[in-house]
């Protein structure tokens, strides 16, 4: 398979299930796929030759075939089973998703707060259409992205929250990503989430696959925070060596909104992600933090647009990795201080670390700045571990091995303690640190990546 | 306890130490004094094992071993310990976490059980009231945001820690006021015992009013050119560096 073989994939799967798919879905869910499928027939799949795709490694993603299907590929064992959080402490209403749907035998969420619901996106089109066709598509219908076109016209199910006005969502609602069964897949997955004026919504995402194939994970998440909302979302990526992520997140912030987004890939074969931010409202504050851990062959790429329609909006954005071995990484951050946006306070860190010659990092800040009374910062650095502070850890004598350790998780610590929610900071921290140690971080029960260690 | 004969080392390609001869018995305190670039710092850095310097001549002995066979953190298990001219500043790495892991790697490296943290936080508040530490500075960063004198205070601390055999304290006094200087030497001579010894490196006497040196050295173009008792930290505080290069006649 190539880049092109697997576009012309994609336009007959479309054209093959749309009649099934226009049959379970209202007109106008429907056009919606229609308008991503002209789109995505137009822009095609991206690739090195995009700018913007660069670094992505989508060729070598397309070079292998993936199962698509449209009919329940739920497991035939209870997942629930499968499935405990590990996180002790650590009380969360859990939903699982299996390979992309929404899991039909999810215990039901006790004691969730009333008024919010959670649901698959499925069901949420048909039980819940005023909503969900208000917030649907509406900012990741401005992308020109081929793979959120992709995933717009093929995606059926996912995760749908709404939390109503002034409500807050009494735990931490927990995503679980199950991947599981035979075959290289083709998962398309698609989340709304959507915290309504003056509510707060909180949510950690991990992936646990268990299944011993190759693949491919094609995401398009969209979250609404309403005025004077707040939204913590943490996403724990964690694939397997030889899987391929495109995941896309777009967050629309409405004025006096808060969202601090956390992107911890921890493991994964080639991850790409994609996080478009819109400051729509005004004193809305947007903190995007991104802390990548690569090695062996392993690639990531982290694309960020951050758009500043309006004034007195804030963004932090603070993007580290570690990158050993062969391990290849990208950053593109891109922010938008539109002429209106004056009083903007706009942030970018972007940090990196290559612990070996072969490991390569690029990283490109993009700064266009319309209005003229502003602060906005940036800075990207590329390094190697302080060879100063390692003779002085060395001198106390602390071996190399563990000096190395203690740098590296210092390096990575100023993301981990942006993560307000204590018993998930310290998880994150053991993770990280098993990682470093070269451990799998053995989230539970990804039995997957344990075999893949040897 | 430690025996250097004919000490040659460079750092590319550039010959720094031209044949140093030294002998530290247990329980002596040694001055090396001398003016900048005698290869002061070459010195300290070289029986600590930085791995920029390559010694091109010449033996070290250490305890009866031959130190080039030992790794910078093994000489450090070992029991040398050198005090920074410069403490590099660690951010991220906590106080606590730096010195538990630096404790129990020694305890290890000696057979030891790790020290649990009840044991480790006691023994670390002793040390630190030894040394007149500020208490807040224990649970910062290894050396973040420290003073000048705050970071040579930390160096005595970590000192009192490890209680290392061979201390080097690599100008020590430089950056501090007198109190600090006073505190920091009140530190380095609580740690004395008859079974440890320092080398004291410095440019100036000042120092060695509170630190009380059994013999004094003076390192020049890379050798050591004259060695006395105390009274010649006087001298050279008095004639300078000059004196000994008219001495050696140039």
């Amino acid at each position: 398979m190539d880049i092109q073989q697997t576009f012309e994939k994609y336009i007959k799967i479309f054209e093959a299930h749309s009649p099934q798919l226009k049959a379970a879905e209202s007109e106008l869910v429907f056009e919606t796929r229609l308008k991503a499928f002209e789109k995505f027939k137009k822009y095609g799949i991206p690739d090195h030759k995009d700018e913007n795709y660069k670094y992505a490694g989508i060729s070598e993603i397309c070079s292998q075939d993936y199962e698509f299907s449209l009919d329940s590929r739920n497991a035939l064992v209870d997942l629930n089973a499968y499935f405990q959080c590990e996180v002790e402490d650590m009380d969360t209403h859990v939903v699982l998703l299996s390979n992309g749907e929404y899991y039909q035998n999810n215990k039901p969420i006790e004691s969730l707060t009333p008024g919010v619901i959670v649901c698959g996106l499925k069901e949420a089109k048909l039980k819940h259409k005023d909503i969900f066709e208000k917030y649907y598509n509406q900012y990741a219908s401005e992308s020109d992205d081929g793979f959120v076109a992709l995933n717009t016209m093929l995606a059926d199910d996912g995760l749908f929250i709404y939390v109503p006005k002034n409500t807050k969502v009494n735990k931490t609602i927990q995503l679980v990503n199950l991947t599981h069964g035979f075959g290289n897949k083709n998962i398309f997955k698609r989340n709304l989430f959507i915290a309504d004026k003056n509510s707060e919504l909180s949510l950690v995402i991990c992936d646990h696959t268990l299944n011993n194939s190759n693949n491919f994970v094609i995401d398009v998440t969209e979250s609404y925070a309403g005025e004077n909302a707040n939204l913590q979302y943490h996403a724990l990526q964690n694939e397997p060596n030889k899987s391929g992520v495109i995941n896309s997140h777009f967050i629309k912030l409405d004025r006096y909104s808060r969202v601090n987004s956390h992107v911890l890939s921890l493991h994964g074969g080639i991850i790409r992600n994609n996080l478009f931010t819109k400051l729509a409202g005004e004193f809305a504050e947007a903190n995007l933090y991104g802390l990548n851990l690569t090695d062996r062959e392993q690639r990531i790429d982290n694309f960020t647009f951050i758009d500043h329609l309006v004034p007195n909006c804030t963004s932090n954005e603070l993007y580290k990795g570690i990158l050993d071995e062969q391990a290849k990484g990208a950053f593109a951050g891109r922010i938008i201080v539109r002429k209106d946006a004056q009083k903007t306070l706009a942030y970018q860190t972007n940090r990196n670390l290559c612990l070996t010659p072969e490991a390569k990092m690029r990283t490109k800040p993009q700064l266009e700045i319309y209005a003229d009374d502003v602060k906005c910062s940036h800075g990207a650095t590329v390094g190697q571990l302080d060879e100063s502070a390692m003779f002085y850890l060395r001198q106390r004598g602390i071996n190399s091995k563990e000096a190395r350790l203690m740098l590296m998780f210092a390096f990575a610590n100023d993301i981990l303690l942006k993560i307000n929610i204590d018993p998930l900071r310290e998880r994150v921290a053991g993770l990280i640190n098993a990682r470093l140690r070269g451990e799998f971080s053995d989230c539970s029960h990804c039995l997957m990546n344990c075999h893949t260690k040897n | 306890m430690l025996v250097i004969k004919n000490l040659h080392a460079e750092i590319n390609g550039k010959k720094i130490l031209k044949g140093i001869n030294l002998e530290v018995k247990p329980g002596e305190i040694h001055a090396i004094m001398g003016p900048n670039g005698s290869g002061k710092s070459t010195l300290s850095a070289v029986l600590a094992g930085k791995e920029d310097f390559q010694v091109t001549e010449g033996e070290i002995y250490y305890q009866g071993k031959d130190l080039s066979e030992l790794s910078v953190e093994e000489r450090a298990k070992e029991g040398i310990f050198l005090s920074f001219q410069y403490p590099v500043e660690i951010p991220g790495v906590s106080m606590i976490n730096f010195m538990k892991t630096a404790v129990n790697e020694q305890r290890k490296y000696k057979k030891l059980p790790a020290m649990s943290s009840g044991e480790f936080l006691k023994y670390m508040r002793e040390m630190k009231d030894l040394v007149e530490l500020k208490s807040d500075l224990a649970n910062r960063s290894v050396n973040e945001g420290f003073s000048g004198g705050e970071k040579k205070r930390n160096e005595i601390f970590q000192m009192a820690m490890l209680k290392p055999k061979l201390a080097i304290l690599d100008e020590t006094d430089s950056g501090l006021d007198i109190d600090a200087l006073r505190i920091v030497a009140n530190g380095v001579n609580k740690l004395k015992t008859p079974e440890n010894a320092v080398i004291v490196i410095t440019h100036y006497q000042r120092l060695l009013d509170f630190i009380v040196p059994d013999v004094v050295h003076v390192l020049y173009e890379g050798r050591i050119v004259k060695t006395a008792g105390k009274e010649l930290a006087y001298e050279l505080e008095e004639k300078g560096y000059n004196w000994i290069k008219e001495e050696l006649g140039e």
